[in-house]
This record gives structure tokens, sequence and C-alpha cells, in this order.
């Protein structure tokens, strides 16, 4: 298998992204079942999801770019970006309750509402990890 | 760049994604029992050093078993399982020293939870939460550059 320095950086990147990515859910997953969340693990978190929906993107992109074989209007890399942007928006409604609860500067309790969202963030990136590995149609 | 590099035999993939998934959920698993075990060794927190031992028994320890197993069973299913190749070595080694440092990590946490439970509010879990934290600390590290081999893949 023919393999290239270029090709290798943006594959470790996308995958350090990826890896990242769950940084957030993992974290916020414990939450949601009950564990403790403070002010500087939301601040992990938060990065973390920031920092790698960055890298996915742009990474991820530049290899389907980069790869004889791939093209962004592929079946797959498109369901991929689409669930990317549905994570995004579940993210960012997850989010909103969490930093409601923070104001306080305690420890929060689960919300319900940043749960729902946050599961389904969970389920969005979990699709994308199938489409990444499976690569329907490629 | 060669399409040879996007094609993969079709029996890689529900183990291929056993073995990503189960290896990002660790690295979750060690930033989130990083962050509560840092905490507590800052503020004595019996609450927090109880989360970072559970973060790394209950989800990180598992994950750890997982991602070694489906990385075996892809290595058997490409007949690769003595192969002398770097980066499958490299995982390999990372995977059953990581097994050792997260039991030892998850030990010393365990312990600290319960020195916590036992002295006074605010007297924390001693040296088991420092230990446990740093030795997770240090997976993060080990399990980042693993991962960047297993994407280069090294000869």
């Amino acid at each position: 298998m023919l393999r290239g320095a270029v090709y290798d950086t943006l594959l470790g990147l996308h995958l350090l992204s990826a890896a990242i990515t769950f940084v957030t859910l993992v974290m916020f997953s414990a939450w949601a079942l009950g564990a403790p969340l403070t002010r500087s693990q939301w601040t992990v978190a938060d990065q973390a999801w920031n920092v790698s929906g960055a890298g996915l993107l742009i990474f991820g992109v530049w290899l389907a770019l980069y790869v004889d074989g791939y093209e962004l209007w592929d079946g797959w890399i498109l369901g991929a970006l689409v669930l990317l942007v549905a994570a995004t928006f579940f993210g960012a409604r997850a989010r909103t309750p969490v930093l409601a609860a923070l104001a306080g500067g305690a420890a929060v309790t689960t919300a319900r509402e940043a749960m729902v969202w946050h599961w389904l963030r969970t389920l969005a990136i979990l699709g994308i990890l199938v489409l990444m590995v499976w690569k329907p149609g490629a | 760049m060669s399409a040879l590099a996007v094609i993969r035999p079709n029996d890689w993939e529900l183990p291929l994604f056993v073995h990503v998934l189960a290896g990002f959920v660790l690295i979750g698993a060690l930033f989130m029992a990083a962050t509560y075990l840092f905490a507590a060794r800052r503020d004595g927190s019996v609450e927090l050093t109880r989360a970072g031992f559970r973060s790394l028994l209950i989800v990180a320890l598992p994950a750890l078993l997982a991602t070694r197993f489906a990385g075996q069973w892809i290595a058997s299913q490409e007949d690769l399982e003595d192969a002398e190749v770097t980066w499958i070595e490299v995982g390999y080694a990372s995977t059953d020293a990581g097994l050792l440092f997260v039991i030892v990590a998850t030990v010393a946490a365990g312990l600290a939870v319960r020195r916590a439970g036992r002295v006074a509010e605010g007297g924390g879990g001693g040296a088991g939460v420092t230990v446990a934290a740093w030795i997770v600390a240090l997976l993060i590290l080990l399990y980042g550059v693993v991962l960047w081999l297993m994407a280069s893949k090294p000869t």
C-alpha cells in the first residue's frame, strides 16, 4: 500500500481530532449519568468540542480533496458532513443549560434538556464513525 | 496519492469500528479521570476522587480491554498476529503496558477514596490521588503518540 507523509499527517490530525471529540462526549455522558461536573471540567469539555470540531472538518475535507478515489460529494462524505452539522447544532443546544447551571459557580446536577441534546449529538458522532469505517458506496 | 490507500478488505469493518470506538472512549475516559483526579488533588474532595476512580474502573479499563481485543481481532482476520510490523508491535505493547498502568492508577485512586473517606473532610486522598493523576496524565500522552503511529503506520 502506497502512503505518503502528507496523507499520514492529515489522517493523524483527523484521528486526533476525532479522539478529542470523545473527550467531550465521555465527559458529558458521565455527567448525564450523574457524575459531578465542575467549571474546570466544563472548560476542558467545551474547548475539546470546539477544537475537535474544527479539526474534523478541516482535515476531513482536506483528506477528501487529497486522496484519489474520494470526492467531497461522495455519499458517505456528504452524510458525514451533514451529521457533523447536526452534531454541532445538538452540541450548542446541550451547552446552553449547562452554562446556565454553572452560572451559580457550583458543581451542577443533571439537566434533562442538556441530556437529550447530548445523546442526540452522541448518536450523530457515532453515525459519522460508522460512515468513516464502512464507507458505503466507496 | 494512490487510490490503493483507500482500499481495505471488507471483513475489517466491524473489528475496526470496535477498535477505534473503544480507543476514542479510552482517551476520553483518561481525560475525564485526569480532570477529576487533579481537581481532587487540589481541593481534597472525596466526591471528585471517587469520580476519578469510577472513570478508570468503569470506563477506561473496559475501553482499554476492548481496544486491545479488537486490535487482535483485526490482526487475526488479516493473519498479522505474528507479523513483525513496528506499528502493530507498538499497539500491542502500549495496550499491554497501559493495562498495567491503568490497573495501578485505579488501585491508587481506589485506596485514595478509602483514605479520603476515613480522614476529616478536606483531608483528601493523599499520595494515592497524586500517583493516579500523574499516571493517567502520562497515559494520555502515550496514547496520543500511539494514535499518531496507528495513523502513520511506520514500517
